[in-house]
């Protein structure tokens, strides 16, 4: 029960998140936003995993946990309009 | 077994407080490198105590190896990612351009 109390929690957590994607003045406020949420998310699918019985929700977390990493090297090196435009 | 189990409770709470003071970093502090100081650590120290309190609680070896593996990774990937933001954000205010060959 503690597990999906603790998951319910960080996904109160990733709302409060949203907040900051919604007003962050720059992109990269926005960015480390979407970082909070990879890494919360992990949590709580491992939370899950261990609440439900379901021990394919850890292949899940770790798929998140590698595409984490991506994600921000895409951010930086693909969208190269950010750079001169937005303040 | 109940020591045990008492352990991975604290250790959730713990690791509960620190998610909830990464969240109030990121929506509470004033410039990108502050917020950037209070998530990237706090978030993984908080996904730490979670993961420490799942291995106490791990069934077999395997499991807890997965569980260290999907950490190691985690602090691997928010290096990384911090690393790449907060410079990404130095030169889009005109800081710290790459000096050319």
């Amino acid at each position: 029960m503690l597990y999906l109390g603790l998951a319910v929690f960080l996904l109160l957590n990733l709302l409060a998140g949203l907040w900051r994607v919604h007003r962050g003045p720059t992109a990269a406020d926005r960015m480390l936003a979407a970082l909070l949420f990879g890494t919360t998310t992990v949590a709580v699918l491992l939370l899950l995993a261990e609440a439900m019985g379901l021990p394919a929700l850890r292949d899940v977390a770790l798929l998140f946990v590698v595409l984490a990493a991506v994600i921000a090297v895409a951010f930086t090196r693909v969208p190269r309009r950010f750079e001169k435009g937005e303040e | 077994m109940t020591l045990l189990d008492a352990l991975s409770a604290g250790l959730l709470l713990l690791g509960g407080l620190f998610f909830l003071t990464g969240t109030v970093g990121l929506l509470r502090f004033p410039g990108v490198f502050d917020r950037l100081h209070a998530l990237t650590k706090a978030d993984n120290l908080g996904l730490g105590c979670v993961v420490a309190a799942l291995i106490l609680q791990a069934e077999t070896g395997w499991v807890a190896a997965k569980l260290v593996l999907i950490w190691m990774l985690a602090l691997i990937a928010a290096t990384v990612s911090a690393h790449l933001i907060a410079r990404f954000s130095l030169r889009a205010r005109g800081g710290a351009r790459r000096t050319p060959p």
